[in-house]
């Protein structure tokens, strides 16, 4: 290895980081899809060309493809290996998730850089496009029992051989889609992120000769790797457990576990998962590649400050059980995996906080909330309104959480709801913070949202929405208390009504004027709600953010006395 | 009209004075201390310095950042909102962000207290159809009841009132008749385009600054009339454009980047008139480096900025991208033990480790200063006697050079080498990210710091040349005095092209027209000529992401004559295919919304009033020790402002100004062009 000066290695970390970041720009400008140009539901990096571990990753991608790209890396590097026929100019293409990760929506391409006539790196890119067949318009099906009806399954295979593009894969992938213009867009976008990936790769190495890249690429790992293990020789040895559940698998309706014990010992940190539930039929199972990722997420989000990079991950050890849904098996349906991962997310940060609880922040509001409404206009044309939705963070030790956030897993803003109406025949009746829906504490939660929205369409509508936290609500920590739980309620012909299944329902009928109302849970608080200021829990009273008879009981009657 | 125009730019530590007599052809500048919290005193007395009869003065043009800070330090007025029913959270809900990717921490408090955020009864439907007229005794009822509270501005938001301003133009009648002073707002007079919290944020920050902004301004206008003034004032926007000291009471959001947009105009007009009409301009201050592109002579302009977290202002903006690497950034090792650069800054107070003034940490300055490049006896600002160099070397080696097992000198070129770098990354993210070859670029520094550091972004980023103008501390002032009179306009149109009224477009681009050409009608300055402009913003449908399509219009004699389906089709495809590089086969082309800007060009004066002469000595007025690379150089000295035109300086060298040190590196050349500009380039290429 050859040996790099710190400050020419400062340097080639900005230089990697802005290529990767340049990649991510370029696909969010050109993509078709509002899931990628706005919600940045994508990410782009560089991976090692033997292990495909992570070596720079854009800072604007979606978190949780921090951890899981090197995973299609890998997928792609087995493939190679097996054909024996990598080359220069080759593009993969694939979006099976017992693969590489999350969810059949991600398409993944990867393509290798050659310098010289020799392996260099890999660049990958991943992106979520807007629907990619199955039985329900984007995707998200909640009845799903085998990948097959959540989506066409893509392996590994060679989008472009030795630069040039296989029309026979494209035509494949554009009958399998309700949405062809879109994927070519998205698709478009991507080779284009890849093609200027490998021209600032080649101007880097041009500037600075392959050996010295290489070089600074080994010495981040190992600077990944030794601020990580400074980091958890500062915190306590020992083990912590915790636990939580899901609601259900939107098949049966029973509870699945999610359990850990996170132990510290010196520079070295394992993440148990034994204990969790096993596979299940429907849809909340994620493969091993995202367990492992959403890891690195929640290490990521309890230490901020630490690099994209494999390194990291080197002190910290993965236990996954097998046969759990956190190891499911192929043909497993994974279109949920979002709620399971947020689920992880949880109870790392409970099990933390026992080890130091000024580290984290309490839960957030813990769901995707995926809510479709789609239906025929008068003239036949079909349309489909597919979001996400908000609510609150959890209280941390300096401030109460942030109202109305996304989650943990992403960056994604919510469109504006004029661009929603405009597009589609929908009315919101409301469009509001959701009074009494956080977890009290000294800080408390952020508060959730309630959303109501009516179909103006004559022909009516259909309604599908993929949640969690119907049943089990988000954990304060640090003696917080609990949020509210997540309620979905839609207007039929005798009143409102409620899910059986509490946050998962496909094809509710909505006529003309009926509404659907999604009010989703704020964060868990932090700390104990005595130790919150009478003048603070006075002013959320007065704002209607907490209503007198909950403060009451929560917080005891001091805010009486406190005048605003 | 004669007389004298002065350009007035209040930033964070000094008031700038920029006196141009047009009479005699000549200028002069001041540079007073900012007086806080009341800028007027400041102000006041920089152009008292330089101007003993304000009677001679015919126009004060001012760069403020009285908006900027009373959002920053969420000083505004007491504000209230009423609003559609339903709809109450829309400013507090953002578009479901948060401040930071990575550690889920932080808040948000809105600047309108939920307390003060009423709901009237009222709907306007996508496409314009009233669903529920306004309830207008709520609104009445909402007015009283926020003034009973205690609001001195409101701002009325309702949905969709971009499609059909009637609901919220009834309301807002109602108010204005029972509020007490104009601070009233509406969200279809603020911005009448699509996406409710980003015009419902503009529409309520605009309210937010009302009192406070015209308050100040008011005083301004007063205390010039009072000396004598008798002459035009106006006010710097955010786009680069001035506008009437009357529009700016009413819409003060659009002050929100005054200060740094009228920096930006000057570079370009400095750097046009030297013949060079690509530039990237760099302001190097305390605590970041903020960049700006210009090409072809056109500034770039962001259609919105966030202020901070969650306050969002939606009105064109210059656009400036900003990192965190100033002459105060603290230099660290991280516990991997790499060398970063802020965004920690020690500011202008405590300052740089070598001001004595209580900072211990390495900064930017402190390496500038131990390597000699900054004279320790002469400090810039001239508010200390000297610097404490071994103080500012004791740091570096506290924090850098142990560390990094490096010495001293080592230790300070390796924090000017990563600060360098990271300046370097923001020049490349606004030049190759956006497709600009740097090669074709000038570099102009501007602000104190930059010209120290022209040099290395030359060879890190393969720019040409730099120019640092002759008076580069007073740079935004100067283009107070050159930037043209400017009002934007939007209006979303939301429609296939196929379906378009082309009708309809005419008559907001005559509405746009006749509002713009108004407010020059109404201003008492002299406009050499008059543009009107217009763009789209277009997409295929199932695009998110727009593109401004220029469309040229007739408008003879200011009657806009409507452009066709057939020819804006062409236009987008053209737009689009520079963008994309590619056009997309059966797209079906969109337009999202209508922006017009009408512009008055006002009168441009010669920068070679501000010349030197063409003879005279060329002596150093003293040499000293200057570390580059590995080596301690002999270096000359020269006082900048006294070098003939056509002076050629080979590096190293030093050039000093009171607020300016302009560094001239080994194998570098400066040259003094017929402005007093300096003109920095490699041996080769002045060869």
């Amino acid at each position: 290895m050859t040996d790099i000066d710190p400050i020419t290695l400062s340097v080639l970390a900005g230089r990697m980081e802005q290529i990767a970041d340049e990649m991510d720009a370029t696909l969010f400008r050109a993509a078709f899809n509002p899931i990628i140009a706005e919600a940045h539901d994508a990410s782009h990096g560089l991976y090692h060309a033997q292990s495909g571990d992570t070596l720079v990753q854009g800072k604007s991608g979606l978190p949780i493809f921090v951890g899981v790209m090197s995973f299609a890396v890998k997928a792609v590097i087995e493939k190679a290996t097996a054909d024996g026929d990598l080359s220069d100019g080759d593009i993969y293409i694939f979006n099976d998730a017992h693969i590489g990760g999350t969810h059949l929506s991600d398409m993944r391409l990867v393509r290798p850089y050659f310098r010289d006539g020799e392996l260099f790196c890999y660049l990958a890119s991943v992106g979520h496009w807007h629907d990619v067949g199955g039985a329900v318009p984007g995707n998200y099906n909640p009845a799903a029992t085998e990948v097959f009806q959540e989506a066409f399954v893509l392996p590994p295979v060679k989008l472009a051989r030795g630069g040039e593009v296989n029309q026979d894969i494209i035509d494949i992938l554009l009958r399998n889609t309700r949405l062809p213009q879109s994927a070519m867009g998205d698709l478009n976008g991507q080779m284009g992120a890849l093609d200027l990936g490998i021209k600032r790769m080649d101007e880097l190495l041009d500037e600075y000769g392959a050996e010295t890249v290489r070089a600074a690429l080994d010495a981040l790992g190992h600077r990944a790797e030794a601020l990580m293990r400074s980091e958890l020789e500062a915190l306590p040895n020992g083990r912590w457990e915790a636990e939580d559940f899901l609601d259900n698998d939107g098949i049966t309706d029973e509870p699945l576990a999610i359990r850990v014990a996170l132990e510290i010992k010196g520079d070295r940190m394992i993440l148990d998962f034994d204990g969790s539930a096993p596979q299940c039929a429907g849809p909340v199972n994620i493969a091993l590649p995202t367990t492992v990722a959403t890891a690195y997420v929640a290490i990521k989000h309890i230490f901020p400050a630490l690099p994209a990079n494999a390194g990291v991950m080197r002190p910290i050890e993965v236990k996954v059980p097998e046969g759990s849904l956190l190891a499911a098996e192929f043909p497993a349906p994974t279109g949920g995996y979002t709620e399971t991962i947020l689920r992880m997310i949880d109870v790392v940060f409970s099990a933390f906080a026992k080890a130091a609880p000024e580290r984290v922040v309490a839960n957030a509001y813990g769901t995707i909330n995926a809510l479709s409404i789609a239906g025929k206009r008068g003239n036949g044309q079909p349309w489909v309104m597919f979001s996400f939705f908000g609510g609150g963070h959890g209280g941390s030790p300096e401030t109460d959480g942030l109202n109305h956030g996304n989650a943990p897993i992403s960056t994604a803003t919510i469109p504006p709801m004029e661009i929603l109406e405009a597009a589609y025949p929908v009315m919101f009746r409301k469009w509001a913070l959701r009074a009494d829906s956080a977890g009290a504490g000294a800080n408390r939660g952020g508060m959730g949202a309630v959303y109501e929205i009516e179909v103006l369409e004559e022909n009516g509508a259909e309604a599908f929405l993929f949640g969690e936290r119907g049943r089990f609500a988000p954990k304060g920590i640090a003696e917080g208390q609990d949020a509210a739980l997540n309620i979905f309620s839609y207007e039929q012909d005798d009143g409102w009504r409620q899910p059986p299944l509490a946050s998962k329902i496909r094809g509710i009928r909505l006529r003309q004027g009926q509404a659907v109302r999604l009010e989703t849970p704020g964060g868990g608080g932090y700390g104990h709600a005595k130790d919150r200021q009478a003048a603070d829990v006075a002013l959320d009273v007065a704002r209607g953010l907490v209503s007198p008879d909950q403060a009451d009981r929560l917080y005891g009657a001091a805010w009486r006395e406190v005048p605003v | 009209m004669s007389g004298r125009m002065i350009g007035v730019d209040v930033g964070g530590t000094f008031t700038d004075v920029f006196v141009l007599n047009e009479a005699e052809g000549t200028a002069s500048v001041a540079k007073v201390p900012t007086t806080r919290p009341d800028q007027s005193g400041g102000f006041l007395d920089g152009i008292g310095q330089e101007v003993e009869d304000l009677s001679e003065i015919s126009v004060v043009v001012h760069g403020t950042t009285a908006g900027t800070n009373a959002l920053l330090e969420r000083k505004g007025a007491k504000t209230g909102v009423i609003c559609t029913e339903g709809l109450r959270d829309v400013l507090e809900m953002r578009r479901r962000d948060r401040p930071r990717t990575w550690g889920l921490r932080g808040d948000f408090e809105p600047v309108v207290d939920r307390r003060d955020r009423l709901e009237v009864p009222e709907r306007t439907l996508a496409d314009g159809t009233i669903r529920t007229p306004v309830d207008i005794d709520a609104v009445r009822v909402a007015a009283a009841r926020l003034l009973e509270q205690g609001c001195a501005a409101v701002s009325v938001l309702f949905a969709n009132a971009y499609a059909n301003p009637r609901n919220e133009a009834e309301a807002v009648a109602a108010v204005r008749e029972i509020w007490p002073n104009p601070h009233v707002s509406a969200s279809s007079e603020i911005l009448p385009e699509i996406r409710e919290f980003e015009r419902f944020s503009t529409t309520a920050l605009n309210a937010y600054l009302q009192p406070e902004v015209s308050g100040y301004l008011g005083r301004l206008e007063a205390a010039l009339k009072s000396g004598g003034f008798d002459g035009e004032f106006m006010i710097v926007q955010s786009n680069g454009g001035v506008m009437a000291v009357e529009t700016a009471c009413r819409l003060p959001v659009r002050t929100a980047l005054s200060g740094p947009a009228a920096g930006v105009i000057a570079a370009g007009y400095i750097a046009s008139s030297a013949g060079f009409d690509n530039v990237i301009t760099g302001d190097m201050g305390g605590t970041s480096f903020d960049v700006s592109l210009i090409a072809e002579g056109q500034s770039m302009l962001s259609p919105q900025t966030s202020i901070d977290f969650g306050m969002v202002v939606r009105a064109p903006m210059i656009e400036i991208t900003t990192i965190g690497a100033g002459g105060g950034s603290i230099a660290w090792v991280d516990k991997g033990g790499l060398l970063n650069i802020g965004p920690e800054s020690a500011g202008s107070d405590p300052g740089p480790v070598a001001y004595g003034l209580g900072n211990d940490r390495p900064t930017v300055t402190d390496a500038n200063v131990v390597l000699g490049r900054i004279d320790p006896d002469n400090p810039i600002g001239g508010k200390l006697e000297r610097l404490d160099v071994a103080a500012a070397a004791r740091a570096i080696d506290t924090h850098v050079g142990k560390p990094l097992n490096l010495d001293t000198l080592q230790a300070a070129e390796a924090i000017l080498r990563v600060a360098n770098s990271r300046m370097a990354g923001a020049i490349r993210l606004v030049s190759i990210e956006r497709g600009f070859d740097p090669k074709r670029f000038a570099f102009m520094p501007f602000g104190g710091g930059g010209a120290l550091h022209a040099g290395a972004m030359l060879s890190e980023v393969g720019i040409a040349r730099a120019i640092v103008p002759r008076y580069p501390g007073v740079t935004s002032a100067m283009g107070c005095v050159i930037a043209d009179m400017r009002q934007d306009f939007v209006q979303t149109i939301n429609t296939l092209v196929a379906n378009l009224d082309e009708a309809a477009l005419g008559a907001f681009m005559q509405s746009h027209t006749d509002q713009g050409m108004a407010s020059l009608d109404a201003a008492r300055t002299n406009f050499e000529a008059r543009k009107v402009g217009f763009e789209l913003d277009m997409a295929y449908v199932g695009q998110t992401h727009t593109v401004s399509v220029p469309i040229a219009v007739k408008t003879d004699g200011n009657v806009v004559t409507a452009p066709t389906r057939k020819e804006i089709e062409a236009a987008f495809d053209r737009a689009y295919e520079a963008t994309f590089g590619r056009l997309l086969k059966n797209g079906v082309r969109r337009i999202l919304n209508l922006r017009s800007a009408v512009t008055g060009i006002r009168p441009k004066f010669d920068l070679e009033t501000l010349a030197p002469g063409n003879a005279g000595a060329v002596e150093p007025k003293t040499a000293r020790r200057v570390h580059f690379g590995d080596n301690w150089h002999d270096t000359a000295i020269y006082d900048r402002l006294a070098l003939p035109v056509g002076t050629v300086i080979d590096g190293p060298a030093i050039l000093e100004q009171p607020d300016t040190t302009v560094l001239i590196e080994p194998g570098l050349r400066g040259r003094v062009d017929r402005f007093g500009n300096t003109i920095i380039e490699t041996l080769e290429d002045s060869a």
